[in-house]
């Protein structure tokens, strides 16, 4: 008897849960958004592109009233998140994932640029300043070997340990180590919060080290790093990649948006096609972020405030 | 009954039924404590299958010995990534073209997105308070409902959860994952009910689903997300297939463990009784099995909860998404309060469903008032506190009752960091230790593990095989085999270099905590929240300070992985020498035994079983945090599958993966308890 009872509680109480999904289902199909008046922005795992996506939401929820989604999505998954409309745009690309781009931009032509974000990247290889001083050949990539005992930790062994870049960033570092006959042994260091913080460690004890390393960057800030020369870019210099012996290239940080988004955007897809500002005032964004623990919305609503005839020239002419 | 249950949150549903088998031989032990057993050397030269181990390792270190260097050759290696490659491209070009995407998988993809958004606009149109009205009945409700303490005692932990969500200001993502997890939850649990229905009531699909599950199991989970991305693309349908996969499985084990462990007696009385086998099923078997049922959606819940949040690198939204954010800022205090918030749902489902379990157990404790009262009420109630937030104007939480907790812990972190790094005197800090630890352990046994001829490293997993049984060794052989084959041999040596360091470590520490809780019942209350929130926070929290205090590397990757499988080793170890029969140790304590005698001779080998077990338990909880090694610098294959995933790369990720799988199946099956006492054990 009692059983019977409970499995009908039960029953009604499933039943219930699965109409009250049914219902919602139907009634989330019924309020689809118009085009512009809510949007998704991408946001990869770095801080400099944190700060552009909360600039960018910042003023458009306040003087577009249009209300912006962040989504955290590495650089390469972004791209298929615009390509099949689960984002409208990404504000900071450095050029990661050349197929992709190809693919959706040029074949497919579901996304479409949105033009210069106004900072330009650059990506190398760095020492420490202190040890740079003291050691001042070790500055061009032709020497390293030399200082290949400097830098062995208990994962490389006999060889120079090499802290490398997070998975998802565009590197070219195992190809140059290999062209360039260099004695290195790239660390996975696997995440950029992982190598920031090896960083930091390493720079406190005045450890000697050598890093993949990027500008712009908040950590910049804090620590002085010096950039080992490598052999100069030439255009297509790292095409294959496996053939690259070059330095990166500086690749001016592009926008790219879905082409629907783009078309039919309105006022939101306008401004963030004019988005446009210095790797100064990113930096400064980035830096209240990430170096004094600012939230994003903080960080960015200070710099709103104190900055508006920059971001005045980004709102659609009306 | 005043206390809960033993909260499940560990990953295995093998379950501690495992540990009532008994070794015959180490009863016999017993009698004779005083070494009337013959020598090790007797021994071992007694058991062929010793000898045969002994030869075996004996041949690996001779052959590594003289060749120095054990590299799979080329010429036996498939090239699996063109293929994979090529699958990858196809995929993304008829993603939106092809019938199967257009009438089917899209299907799927929808419907889950839909539900996800659904639920989700119920939970903010719910409003704060009426989503905490309903969260506290319905644990109410399943604690018995009424004034009993076991009732009140429930909705305290919810309305207490729902609280410090708020409070720490987390509310808005805790909705998100909720609403994930609502749907995740309904599709794995009856998903993982009809399956364990089947194979509960076929002895041929229990046969071909075993496996399944068994695999399923030692799968790590992030080595799945990889293709369904590509399947249904970023974003909550891909979350969704794999977490129903990895969540269902435990609830199928489970419902069919409690099929067949049905009473033969109550079955009987109903075949008697005239009653068809749909009958039969209806109102006895099912009815029988609904403990275990309820075991298994407690497991189910769990493993939902660990997915939602690992699954924010595939843009999942929600609790992991405030973590992986506060990651790129290093920032530890700003990822914690998502991290509680974890904790937090996972107790408060825990207790939910742990209560409602004991409810059932036993229903003359007080039936609760009749549902069609009880029900609308509840409605009723939550219906109200959503109207109220909506005439207050408060549906969100309001910013005001928040409180940042983020500066205080990062001033904790910064401490720990700079004085447990390399400050302590003497000791030289946990730095130190690392360096040391790559340095004379984990570096031997990969150097050892590579120096080993492939054909010798075969031999010796095989014969380590044996024990399990023929298929153990055939499983075990055509896994290395595999990972030789895909090109993957150096790497997954490295990986399974990490894995045995990691094991070693979880197992000491693990059997030598679990004895001493389970010798001294202080300690076991002590530690047991503890474990309990070392398994529930999600691996992402601790990525920082386990690489602040053993700086990024491979070091920093075992402690990661002794950190989540240590719980488990644990409560299996304490659990198994729990359970010893009282009257051997009383009879071992008679003839005079001291502690160190009565553990040795009478604990430790009446709890072989279980002792068994927590080591299997350890392989696979260790391995399935490989991927978070390779995030902080244990590189290997883990890496290779973060770069895969993040880089949309199938080629890479997935031989990884099946990389990953293939030494999961390769240490699960060398240290499964034997086929006889496994056969035991689930029969």
């Amino acid at each position: 008897m009692t059983h019977s009872k409970r499995i009908r509680t039960t029953l009604v109480a499933g039943v219930g849960a699965l109409g009250m999904l049914a219902l919602s289902a139907c009634a989330a199909d019924t309020g689809s958004k118009s085009a512009s008046d809510e949007i998704t922005l991408t946001v990869p795992s770095w801080v400099g592109a944190r700060a552009n996506a909360e600039v960018a939401k910042v003023i458009m929820e306040q003087e577009l009233d249009v209300k912006v989604e962040l989504q955290q999505l590495d650089e390469p998954v972004a791209f298929d998140a615009l390509n099949n409309g689960k984002a409208d745009a990404i504000l900071e690309d450095w050029g990661g994932s050349p197929k992709k781009e190809k693919l959706y931009v040029e074949d497919k032509k579901t996304i479409v640029k949105g033009g210069d974000l106004g900072v330009v990247g650059h990506i190398g290889w760095f020492v420490p300043k202190y040890y740079a001083d003291a050691n001042p050949e070790v500055t061009d990539a032709k020497n390293l070997n030399k200082f290949v005992k400097d830098f062995k930790s208990a994962n490389s062994g006999e060889q120079g340990e090499f802290l490398g870049a997070a998975p998802s960033y565009t590197t070219y570092d195992e190809h140059l180590v290999k062209n360039l006959k260099l004695d290195l042994k790239i660390k996975e260091t696997g995440n950029e919060a992982a190598q920031i913080k090896e960083i930091q460690q390493k720079y406190r004890d005045k450890q000697p080290f050598i890093t993949y390393w990027w500008d712009p960057q908040w950590l910049n800030a804090d620590i002085d790093l010096v950039e080992v020369k490598l052999p100069a870019y030439e255009e297509g210099c790292n095409v294959p990649e496996t053939a690259t012996d070059c330095a990166y290239a500086n690749t001016p940080l592009q926008k790219y948006l879905n082409a629907d988004f783009a078309k039919d955007g309105g006022d939101a897809a306008e401004f963030i096609k004019n988005f446009k500002w210095t790797t100064e005032a990113q930096n400064e964004v980035a830096k209240a972020i990430a170096k004094d623990k600012m939230s994003g919305p903080d960080a960015a609503e200070k710099w709103v405030k104190a900055n508006k005839s920059t971001w005045e020239a980004w709102l659609p002419k009306k | 009954m005043s206390a809960a249950p033993n909260p499940v949150f560990q990953k295995t549903d093998r379950g501690p039924r495992d540990t009532a088998a008994v070794d015959d031989t180490t009863t016999a032990k017993v009698d004779a404590p005083d070494g009337a057993a013959p020598g090790p050397w007797a021994r071992l030269v007694g058991n062929p299958r010793a000898m045969l181990l002994v030869a075996a390792v004996l041949i690996a270190i001779v052959s590594a010995a003289v060749t120095g260097s054990g590299a799979w050759p080329a010429d036996l290696t498939v090239d699996v990534r063109s293929p994979l490659d090529d699958l990858n491209r196809w995929l993304v070009d008829n993603r939106t073209t092809h019938p199967l995407f257009l009438y089917f998988l899209l299907h799927i993809s929808n419907t889950a997105e839909s539900s996800v958004d659904g639920v989700l606009s119920v939970l903010e149109s719910l409003g704060f308070i009426g989503v905490t009205v309903a969260a506290v009945l319905i644990a109410w409700y399943a604690g018995g409902a009424g004034l009993r303490r076991r009732a009140l005692r429930t909705a305290a932990t919810a309305l207490a959860t729902f609280a410090v969500i708020g409070l720490l200001g987390m509310w808005e993502p805790a909705m998100e994952t909720l609403a994930l997890m609502v749907v995740a939850v309904t599709v794995s649990a009856i998903v993982g009910a009809l399956l364990g229905l089947a194979a509960g009531l076929s002895d041929r699909c229990q046969r071909v689903l075993r496996p399944v599950f068994d695999t399923m199991q030692v799968l790590p989970a992030f080595s799945y997300l990889l293709p369904f991305v590509l399947l249904f693309d970023i974003g909550i349908p891909s979350v969704f297939v794999a977490t129903v996969i990895y969540a269902a499985p435990p609830m199928a084990r489970l419902t069919a463990l409690g099929l067949r462990g049905a009473d033969a007696a109550a079955l009987e009385a109903s075949a008697s009784l005239g009653a068809s086998s749909w009958q039969r099923l209806v109102t006895a078997r099912l009815p029988l099995a609904r403990k275990q049922m309820l075991l298994g959606l407690n497991q189910t819940i769990m493993m939902c909860l660990s997915m939602v949040v690992l699954a924010s690198m595939i843009g999942a939204g929600g609790l992991g998404d405030e973590i992986f954010t506060a990651l790129s800022t290093v920032d530890v205090g700003l990822a914690l309060p998502a991290g509680i918030a974890v904790v937090l749902l996972a107790i408060w489902l825990d207790r939910t469903t742990a209560a409602a379990g004991e409810q059932l157990e036993d229903p003359a404790a007080g039936r609760p008032a009749k549902w069609w009262v009880l029900w609308p009420g509840i409605v009723a109630a939550v219906a109200g506190g959503a109207v109220l937030g909506a005439v207050l104007g408060r549906k969100e939480w309001p910013e005001a009752w928040t409180v940042a907790i983020s500066e205080p812990v990062n001033t904790v972190v910064d401490w720990i960091e700079r004085e447990l790094g390399s400050g302590v005197p003497v000791l030289g800090g946990t730095l130190t230790w690392s360096e040391g630890f790559a340095n004379w352990v984990i570096n031997p046994v990969r150097d050892a593990l590579l120096a080993t001829p492939w054909w010798a490293l075969l031999l010796v997993a095989g014969v380590l095989a044996l024990r399990t049984g023929w298929r153990a060794v055939v499983t075990v052989v055509l896994s290395l085999a595999a990972i030789g084959a895909m090109g993957l041999w150096d790497r997954s040596l490295d990986t399974l270099s990490q894995v045995l360091a990691a094991l070693v470590v979880t197992l000491l520490l693990g059997f030598g905590i679990g004895i001493l809780a389970a010798r001294v019942a202080r300690v076991e209350r002590v530690i047991r929240p503890v474990l309990d929130i070392m398994q529930t926070m999600p691996q992402f929290i601790y990525l920082i300070p386990v690489i602040a205090l053993f700086s990024g590397g491979r070091t920093a990757a075992v402690a990661a992985a002794v950190v989540y499988a240590l719980p488990a080793v644990v409560r299996i170890t304490t659990q198994g020498i729990r359970q010893i029969d009282p009257s051997a140790l009383e009879a071992a304590r008679s003839l005079g035994a001291g502690t160190g005698q009565q553990l040795r001779q009478v604990q430790l080998p009446l709890a072989r079983p279980a002792l068994q077990l927590a080591v299997n338990q350890g392989v696979v909880l260790v391995l399935a945090i490989v991927v978070i090694g390779g995030m902080i610098g244990g590189g290997a294959l883990g890496v290779d599958v973060v770069r895969g995933l993040a880089k949309g790369d199938l080629g890479l990720g997935m031989t990884a993966g099946i990389a990953i799988v293939c030494l999961g199946l390769l240490l699960d099956r060398i240290s499964q308890p034997s086929a006889a006492a496994k056969e035991r054990a689930l029969a």
